[in-house]
């Protein structure tokens, strides 16, 4: 089946390309990309008011399956993606049994291939069980499909398996994903600490935590020349860190989240467990450096680090709701209000960030870019259209979401995996 | 008591202190000194509340607290169920706002929660018809001890603005400090706070106290002294090195005491470690009044229960 996308204003950063142009699809590639394209059989696609980008990547999902599909599963963090404009999603391996195994992998992808809608790639444990103690069988996971490596929520605290770690990645050529916390510091934490964790009588989790997890990495990336990814950084001198690495040549890259972006510890003040998330939402201090760092052009990519948790799981007493909140089907939509219709970044920045270099970060060669030859990954936005942020349409089976009303400007209208249609406004 | 008492305080909970405004503070006051009366007759109960239902719900072990409020409630005639379930058995069991709507559904008019999660008692007053005091959460407010504190200090002190008030201990994990910060600071006090680095940090500075960890400098000039209570597990958590340690530098002693002045008081929400924060002798000296802190504790209570509860008949009467 052929599909031509008609008149859509298409942005693809690999190619720095910015005009209006016809895109054919063909057997799920696109065969070709003109100023004018002759529809003959191909069904027809109007994207005269739109947007047309390559397919946008989250690199951090958390699927919930195997082992907690009362949360979230494949089926559902799919289409929540597709919905959210993503047409490929990193699934972490904190599932239960956590991805450490060849068998886990082949299990989602297997699971994938017959009931997800967008592209999922595993994401395998750094150590076994998640444990920080042995490393799993890298290259045998790098066989069986997983696209990086990291311990997401658990940290690894030994350095010397830290510095293994990164060396047996650079020869496979994977990344490593490090959530950077010393859990030492954050002991029964729930929130940022500082003025408002004092005040309400919450246990801080110090910005401080983070930032000595980053150093150490960076530290070891530079000793062992190998990648680092940041995920979803939130300080301030974390993000200081990052700049002095980048400057000295370490290869690391850096994520960021719209909530850390957008909301701060002040939200927290009426005990809203969906504001619970780790790393915590920080001061305005912070999350006004990371705005800096944004329109720098320090911060690589963004991510959700969508966390679904039942509303059971949510709805009980502050310290005892577990971490995290859902952002695949709202993020593009906060990102365009907040920081594109707001010129901290440019659209083609925003789609560099949420495609282009995801893609160059996971070594996804035939994603992230619109080229011929490439997967027919494409993500269509209506850049005016206004929408009023409901958690009970969503698709994710979770309501975990602190921006339940929100009015945003900039929405998707269509997703494209493959060369077909997911998802239409 | 007069109907128009009320006129300053139209809350519907009573969460925390921080959220009050002055005059709101200085009402339960004057309606609690209306209050202490009853306590004084040889029938010590008046029909005010009669027919009203009072939960305790205490998922903390205390026992002044919760009898404090039980008194309060039958010397105003409600009636008065006390549930206490150790936070444990509520993990393994059902959650939190399953207990609740299970008491609510046996018509209940106010519910006093005592819970180890701070928020816990905001938490229940989103989804719960009945009113809600807190009764002490977790480690961020116990609005009820800082008011029967500012009660106590007001019968001695006959004033707030310009008092020279010294919170000694562990400030971080206490909610009898940040409610008695607030309370204090509105009604314009100075508030010291004093106790090793780690259980004072420096951003209670933001929240309106002055930070001065030397216990002596603190002392100096002080009109009232509030003691609170360590407790042994910090130190295995090392925020500070040993209960000796602890002794040595912030124990309430009579030497020290003489810092401050003369006419200056002790208090303590208890209960007290004699000899660990404070000398036995002083916690017994003409200078404590510990006890009348006890006492206060009924009024105090009594006028928040009536000022939530009565408020239909205030209006009424209005």
């Amino acid at each position: 089946m052929k599909l031509l996308i008609k008149n859509g204003r298409v942005i693809d950063p690999a190619s720095k390309t910015d005009e209006t142009l016809d895109i054919l699809i063909e057997g799920g590639k696109i065969a070709a990309i003109n100023g004018r394209i002759e529809a003959g059989e191909a069904e027809v696609i109007d994207a005269s008011r739109l947007v047309v980008c390559p397919g946008f990547i989250d690199m951090h999902v958390h699927i919930r399956e195997p082992g907690e599909e009362y949360k979230e599963d494949i089926s559902t963090a799919s289409e929540a993606a597709a919905r959210g404009g993503f047409t490929s999603i990193c699934a972490m391996p904190n599932t239960k049994p956590p991805n450490d195994n060849r068998g886990v992998t082949e299990y989602i992808l297997s699971e994938a291939k017959k009931r997800a809608r967008v592209n999922i790639f595993p994401v395998a444990a750094i150590t076994r069980g998640l444990a920080g103690e042995e490393l799993t069988d890298m290259a045998d996971l790098s066989d069986a499909g997983a696209v990086a490596f990291s311990d997401d929520g658990h940290p690894v605290a030994n350095s010397l398996v830290m510095r293994r770690a990164l060396e047996y990645a650079r020869f496979l050529d994977k990344l490593i994903i490090d959530h950077c916390e010393d859990k030492n510091l954050t002991e029964e934490g729930v929130m940022h600490e500082g003025e408002i964790a004092y005040r309400l009588g919450l246990k801080g989790m110090p910005a401080a935590a983070e930032e000595i997890m980053i150093s150490r990495d960076l530290i070891l990336a530079a000793m062992t020349g190998s990648r680092v990814h940041i995920a979803h950084l939130s300080t301030k001198e974390g993000l200081e860190l990052v700049r002095l690495a980048k400057k000295n040549g370490i290869a690391v890259s850096v994520e960021v989240t719209p909530h850390h972006l957008i909301l701060t510890d002040k939200n927290l003040t009426n005990y809203d467990s969906n504001l619970k998330v780790n790393p915590p939402l920080r001061s305005e201090e912070h999350r006004q450096a990371l705005l800096e760092g944004l329109k720098e052009g320090l911060l690589d990519v963004f991510a959700t680090d969508h966390a679904p948790h039942s509303p059971e799981d949510k709805d009980v007493e502050f310290d005892r709701a577990p971490f995290g909140l859902i952002g695949l089907e709202t993020a593009v939509s906060l990102l365009l209000d907040r920081f594109v219709h707001r010129n901290y970044i440019s659209l083609e920045r925003f789609v560099s960030m949420l495609a282009t270099r995801p893609a160059e970060l996971l070594g996804l060669r035939n994603k992230g870019r619109v080229a011929v030859g490439a997967d027919a990954d494409l993500t269509l936005l209506n850049l005016r259209k206004e929408i009023t942020v409901d958690v009970n349409t969503f698709a994710s089976k979770s309501r975990n979401c602190p921006f339940h009303g929100w009015k945003l400007k900039g929405a998707v209208a269509m997703t494209l995996v493959g060369g077909r249609v997911v998802y239409r406004a | 008591m007069s109907p128009d008492s009320g006129r300053e305080f139209r809350r519907y909970h009573l969460l925390g202190i921080e959220e009050l405004e002055a005059a709101e503070i200085m009402t339960i006051l004057d309606t609690a000194a209306s209050m202490a009366e009853i306590s004084q007759r040889e029938i010590k109960k008046v029909p005010t509340l009669r027919g009203k239902t009072v939960v305790n719900l205490f998922f903390e072990p205390s026992t002044r607290t919760r009898s404090s409020f039980e008194l309060a409630a039958k010397r105003l005639s409600a009636d008065i169920v006390n549930f206490s379930l150790p936070t444990s058995s509520v993990v393994k069991g059902e959650s939190l706002k399953d207990t609740v709507r299970n008491l609510e559904a046996m018509a209940t008019d106010a519910l006093v929660v005592r819970h180890s999660s701070s928020g816990a008692p905001h938490y229940i007053a989103s989804f719960c018809r009945s009113h809600v005091i807190n009764a002490g959460d977790g480690t961020h407010e116990h609005p009820t001890q800082a008011l029967l504190d500012a009660y106590t200090i007001r019968q001695v002190k006959k004033r707030f603005k310009g008092l020279r008030v010294v919170i000694v201990g562990d400030i971080l994990h206490s909610r009898v400090a940040r409610s008695n910060l607030h309370l204090l600071r509105k009604l314009g006090a100075e508030v010291i706070l004093t106790g090793p680095p780690a259980l004072v940090p420096r951003e209670f500075e933001l929240l309106g106290a002055k930070i001065e960890h030397s216990l002596e400098k603190a002392l100096v000039g002080a009109d009232v002294v509030m003691m609170l209570r360590i407790q042994k597990e910090r130190q295995k958590a090392n925020y500070f090195p040993s209960i000796r340690e602890y002794r040595q530098l912030y124990c309430l002693t009579a030497e020290r005491l003489k810092l401050a002045k003369k006419d200056a008081i002790i208090m303590h929400p208890g209960p007290i470690n004699r000899g660990v924060e404070i000398e036995s002798d002083l916690a017994d000296s003409i200078q404590s009044v510990i006890l009348q802190q006890v006492e206060n504790g009924i009024a105090v209570r009594m006028a928040v229960l009536y000022l939530l509860l009565g408020g239909k008949e205030r209006e009424a009467a209005d």
